[in-house]
């Protein structure tokens, strides 16, 4: 995983709440054995007609989602299923970043795990956030994920929440497999002490 | 002088023991199961079961084969395949859909490689992968459980904390057995009063869902109390315990009781003999204490309940069968407003009536949430001795090959055949819509599943999240139907 510090990046509003991962990517696209390619069929059914062609009425369609790496989400963003696809998708289509007023717990894991943060900002940051991507077309924000700001087009900065793991993890652009394998000893013993719960051989 | 907290000491102050602080069933399972827990760190928690299935397993087999890692607890871990594999008689000859049968192969590549137990098509123990842990006994209380699955939620019935992960956890728990986890928060779930007839544990849980929303329950492990749950069978704490995750909840439990001991008693993976014994003695431990403290409780009042269905396009979205439908311009906050306008127009539906008597196109029973065989025998209950509308397709897939077995042997698939219905090979088939099981554009289905999302049953599709009783009551009409007018 590179490791993320600080970025700035265009935005793409997408004022819709309770964003479910079948919207960000639907089931028939999970039938994959990779991660890759997912991209193109990122909010599939929103994205494209009937007839294959793009819905020129869907944002991401549009001149300024061109390079646009920061989405902009209404409240409870990825709810429902488990997907991984789902942060892979938004990474496969360009996003780095997704801002929302609150992400659904395991999409929120699972983006942090892949390198796409999950940015959560109170309701008033949220609008005027939305307000000032209807003003301007080409709104850039900055990401810094060491001092947990988002710097807004006034020149406000605002806190975000991350855990501190996870940031440490970020940062350094390492995975968290590593961390649990240091701990092989500890997990021995606690398998001997504890002994087996259940068997599926 | 002893008293309830420990010693009382002549100068009047009292010394509680850290010991006797009363504990939640989370926390007591939480606490057993924490490896290591560093200051700055989540904890590592040890899992006992994982559950592996063929989507969302691939991407973490090739990060082990990529490392040089093994499955290092093939004995904690099962497979089994249900998403992407087809509910047709030829199955077992061949899956048509050229990529599916490629995952579904790649399942079999990787559990004969990495020695993990596969329950694979053909045999008796495949199905969905939550209605067979349960099942062969694998799930039993006071247990983790994990699984590339949100619905994973379901296993908590047991008194087990078992919740959804992502591909990475999958990859990290086949490599370590151990999963990284921040602590959440807990609520009990009070269910007050008793339930009137008709409503079950499929409306109960819409109804707490309607009541919280879909985010309601973020950052929580849910845990169901109260009358009306410790009446629940063990296939309806299923139920019941499988929708957590559509309240936006982490986890949802029920502490373990007779009920749980007797459906777990003689299953093939669960403890025999002297160990069974003792195992129900550390059982009867789990239960949250008195007086032990929850972060937060909700109420939710059964006695006036009706049977529930969903209208909208989350699963928040439920009311009373014979309610109107609410109406965008009486919700104050514009964004809640916004999207209850957006769900019924994607749904084509009027705000301010009610769903009864709406025409359908399609009945699907089956699922993680409704395809047990309690299930199966209420809406053949429903629908013996009656025809299924000439303008709906109803279908019936059993959630596993034990429950397939069990329905024949008690008769129920030539009931449903004789109402017109189809009796099909277990899976999840439209709950998913990802396996050649699917609505077309526009279509109307009352589904016994969990999802009614945009296209979760097929693109353009249109679902009415309900029971399998009022299923089966709206497949007879051709229409959403109250199903208490069959139940006497
Ligand atoms: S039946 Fe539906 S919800 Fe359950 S595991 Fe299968 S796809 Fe998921």
């Amino acid at each position: 995983m590179e490791p993320i510090t600080r970025f700035q990046g265009k935005v793409v509003p997408l004022p819709v709440r309770d964003i479910d991962t079948d919207q960000i990517i639907p089931a028939r696209f999970l039938k994959t054995i990779d991660k890759d390619g997912l991209g193109k069929s990122l909010f599939c059914d929103w994205r494209y007609l009937s007839s294959g062609d793009p819905n020129p009425d869907f944002i991401l369609n549009q001149p300024r989602a061109e390079g646009s790496t920061i989405l902009l989400a209404g409240d409870n963003f990825g709810c429902g299923s488990s997907r991984e696809h789902a942060p892979w998708a938004l990474m496969g289509f360009g996003f780095r970043a997704v801002i929302s007023t609150s992400f659904a717990d395991i999409f929120k894991g699972n983006c942090l795990k892949n390198g796409l943060l999950p940015i959560v900002v109170d309701e008033a940051t949220s609008a005027e956030l939305f307000e000032a991507a209807k003003a301007d077309e080409n709104l850039q924000l900055t990401i810094d994920l060491e001092s947990q700001t988002l710097t807004l087009p006034s020149g406000r900065s605002v806190e975000f929440p991350i855990d501190a793991f996870s940031k440490k993890c970020l940062l350094a652009g390492v995975d968290q497999l590593g961390y649990i394998q240091n701990l092989m000893p500890s997990i021995e013993a606690y398998e001997a002490r504890v002994g087996d719960r259940v068997t599926t051989v | 002088m002893l008293n309830e907290y420990g010693p009382r000491y002549a100068s009047g102050f009292e010394v509680k023991f850290a010991v006797s602080q009363p504990k939640t069933l989370f926390e007591k399972i939480w606490d057993d199961h924490v490896v290591v827990q560093e200051a700055g760190s989540p904890a590592v928690l040890y899992i006992d079961l994982h559950l592996v299935h063929e989507v969302t397993s691939p991407q973490a087999f090739q990060g082990l084969r990529d490392r040089g890692l093994r499955v290092r607890r093939p004995d904690h871990t099962q497979a089994t395949m249900d998403h992407s594999i087809p509910t047709t008689d030829n199955r077992l000859r061949i899956i048509e859909d050229p990529i599916a049968r490629k995952q579904v192969e790649q399942l079999r590549i990787n559990c004969q490689e990495f020695g993990v137990p596969l329950a694979d098509m053909g045999g008796l123990d495949q199905g969905i992968v939550h209605v067979i842990g349960p099942e062969l006994g694998l799930t039993q209380p006071g247990m983790t459980v994990v699984c590339g699955d949100s619905h994973t939620s379901t296993h908590g019935a047991f008194g087990a904390l078992a919740f959804g992960i992502g591909t990475t956890e999958v990859e990290h728990v086949l490599a370590t057995q151990c999963l990284l986890q921040n602590k959440p928060k807990t609520a009990e779930v009070r269910f007050v009063g008793k339930a009137p007839a008709g409503v079950g544990a499929k409306d109960l849980i819409l109804a707490l869902i309607a009541q919280i929303g879909v985010g309601g329950g973020t950052g929580y492990v849910l845990e169901y109390t109260g009358e009306a749950i410790s009446e629940l069978s063990m296939e309806g704490r299923m139920t019941l315990c499988n929708m957590s995750i559509e309240g936006g909840a982490r986890a949802g439990m029920i502490a373990p009781d007779d009920v749980t001991f007797e459906y777990l008693k003689g299953r093939p993976r669960a403890p025999q003999g002297a160990d069974w014994d003792a195992a129900v003695e550390r059982w009867r431990q789990l239960p949250s204490d008195p007086g032990a403290v929850y972060d937060k409780t909700i109420l939710v009042d059964v006695s006036k309940l009706e049977p529930m269905i969903t209208y909208g396009t989350n699963p928040g979205q439920g009311v009373g069968i014979s309610q109107p439908l609410p109406d965008p311009a009486h919700l104050a906050d514009s964004n809640q407003s916004a999207a209850l306008k957006k769900s019924l127009a994607y749904m084509a539906l009027e705000a301010g009536k009610p769903l009864l008597g709406q025409p359908i196109d399609v009945v699907f029973i089956g699922s993680c949430t409704n395809s047990r065989i309690s299930d199966l025998r209420d809406a053949a209950k429903v629908l013996q001795g009656r025809k299924v509308s000439d303008k709906v397709r109803l279908m019936v897939v059993p959630g596993s090959e034990k429950v397939k077995k069990q329905a024949e042997e008690e008769g129920l698939p030539e009931i449903f055949k004789a109402a017109g219905a189809e009796w099909r090979q277990a899976g999840c088939s439209m709950c998913i819509a990802m396996n050649g099981d699917q609505l077309t554009p526009g279509q109307y289905s009352v589904s016994t599943s969990n999802r009614n999302f945009e296209g979760r049953q097929g693109k353009g599709g249109r679902t009415f999240l309900a029971s399998p009783v009022t299923a089966a009551a709206s497949a007879i009409e051709g229409a959403v139907a109250d199903p208490r007018k069959y139940l006497s």
